[in-house]
């Protein structure tokens, strides 16, 4: 089972081709305000981390993401389920 | 932050229209026919209304809407459970399921409640909604209203479905795949004979929404399910009479008997008004024209192909195949939008689509063709297209 830190560190690696210019990736960097998100992007990044987890991600989970911590956080508990 | 605040964004969008000198809706001043209007002071060739079998202004079904008007008064004034059901309403539902050679049938006020109050009712916390990724707002948010787990798949992927479905496990008989007949932004059919295989093969359930389709796929008309020959593994079908009947309302069929349940444990189906005597006779006019003339049908294709083939030729970008939905994709909104006012002073009316509208993030001059265009029409449209083709190939290399 991975640990917050592990899952955080691959949000990151697949983030990282998604966002544009040379923004900083924190925990707390909010996906529409920070990272300019739209809600196609957010799709894309969905569907990346559904395949790299081989998992589905419920959209009912959408409306409690609003930072890459949040979604760290949800996607551990997809993954331990 | 104030209530008012999560509106802001929309403040932004509108106004990015209104620096482009779009302010409100179109606004039909008068509709001649089902194929013409009065926009702006001046005569429009209609190609955006769904109005596929051109039934809008068909003799019989206005005759019947004026004589249920007469007869039964302007509405119901109530819902379907309390003193809304009027027996155009038990006969509507009655026709619908024969046919579509089911057993049961369900009516309901919209097409966007027939969705909101079928997935409402058929699924619940617990239970998972697999959707194709570019399903119309209304299933979206019927399947919101459920409380069920929502799952998207790619559009029109069945591989994408099936890696979901096995990733369910021992969950796929609490699911419901929800596809559409034929996707009303780009006017492609899903791949119905292997979505309705693996939804077998898994053992979940299968919704066709059939809005787009009913009347314009199929041998009888009945849609996509129809056309693909796999009406016996769907298990819903759900469509609305605001397309090819030319009216509004939604409707479910299906041979579950499970489906009369859903008249008592859907809130949609039960907290809204009914619709209208006149809005069901015409209906009924409408479903029995589009069962015996399928001449109409014939010539809704003869069109749909005309346009598709020479906005191809043309060079424009479509969507991936002909259908009564022709949409040619734009980049740039800029250029959507000179393309849509160009076409507007040559006389012919298009649904200007921008995002998050759109399936990719651009933009849609989306056509809808109709029995009710004569070929001059056709080649008028078409010619308008081919007048502004310059503006389109500055957009594509802007």
């Amino acid at each position: 089972m991975q640990d917050y830190e592990t899952f955080l560190k691959q949000i990151y690696e697949l983030l990282d081709p998604l966002v544009e210019g040379n923004l900083e990736l924190r925990e707390e960097s909010d996906f529409v305000a920070d990272l300019g998100f739209d809600s196609l992007k957010v799709m894309k990044l969905l569907e990346k981390v559904e395949d790299h987890y081989d998992i589905s991600i419920p959209l009912n989970i959408l409306p409690d993401i609003q930072t890459i911590k949040d979604f760290v956080l949800q996607l551990e508990k997809i993954v331990s389920t | 932050m104030s209530l008012f605040a999560k509106l802001q964004p929309i403040t932004a969008a509108r106004q990015t229209l209104a620096d482009r000198g779009i302010t409100s809706n179109v606004v039909m001043e008068k509709v001649l026919s089902s194929t013409e209007a009065i926009i702006n002071g001046r005569r429009m060739i209609l190609a955006g209304t769904n109005n596929y079998m051109g039934l809008t202004f068909d003799p019989d079904c206005i005759e019947a809407a004026t004589q249920a008007t007469g007869k039964l008064g302007t509405g119901t004034t109530g819902s379907r459970m309390a003193n809304g059901t009027y027996s155009g309403h038990v006969q509507l539902e009655r026709e619908l399921a024969d046919f579509y050679g089911c057993t049961y049938g369900v009516v309901f006020s919209t097409g966007y409640i027939a969705n909101l109050g079928m997935l409402s009712a058929l699924t619940a916390p617990g239970d998972i909604l697999l959707i194709d990724a570019d399903s119309h707002a209304s299933i979206y948010d019927g399947c919101r209203l459920s409380g069920a787990e929502i799952i998207r798949f790619q559009h029109n992927n069945p591989d994408d479905l099936e890696k979901r479905l096995k990733r369910l496990g021992d969950r796929t008989p609490n699911t419901l795949i929800v596809v559409e007949g034929i996707y009303s932004m780009l006017g492609d059919r899903a791949p119905l004979a292997d979505i309705a295989a693996l939804k077998e093969t898994y053992g979940a359930y299968l919704l066709v929404d059939e809005a787009h389709s009913l009347g314009v796929l199929g041998r009888r008309g009945r849609g996509l399910a129809e056309e693909a020959g796999v009406e016996d593994r769907v298990d819903f079908i759900v469509g609305t009479f605001s397309k090819s009947l030319g009216a509004i309302g939604g409707f479910c069929v299906s041979n579950h008997p499970e489906l009369e349940l859903v008249r008592f444990a859907s809130r949609p189906f039960m907290f809204t008004a009914s619709s209208s005597p006149s809005v069901i006779a015409s209906t009924r006019a409408a479903l029995h024209i589009i069962s015996t003339r399928p001449e109409l049908r014939s010539k809704l294709w003869d069109n749909a192909n005309q346009l598709y083939q020479q906005l191809h030729d043309l060079g424009f970008q479509l969507g991936p195949e002909p259908s009564p939905v022709v949409a040619v994709r734009v980049s740039n909104i800029d250029r959507a939008i000179a393309l849509w006012r160009g076409l507007l002073e040559h006389g012919v009316y298009v649904n200007l689509v921008t995002p998050p509208a759109t399936p990719d993030g651009g933009c849609l001059l989306r056509c809808s063709v109709s029995a009710g265009h004569s070929p001059e029409q056709i080649e008028q449209i078409g010619n308008a297209f081919a007048s502004l083709r310059e503006v389109f190939q500055t957009a594509q290399t802007a």
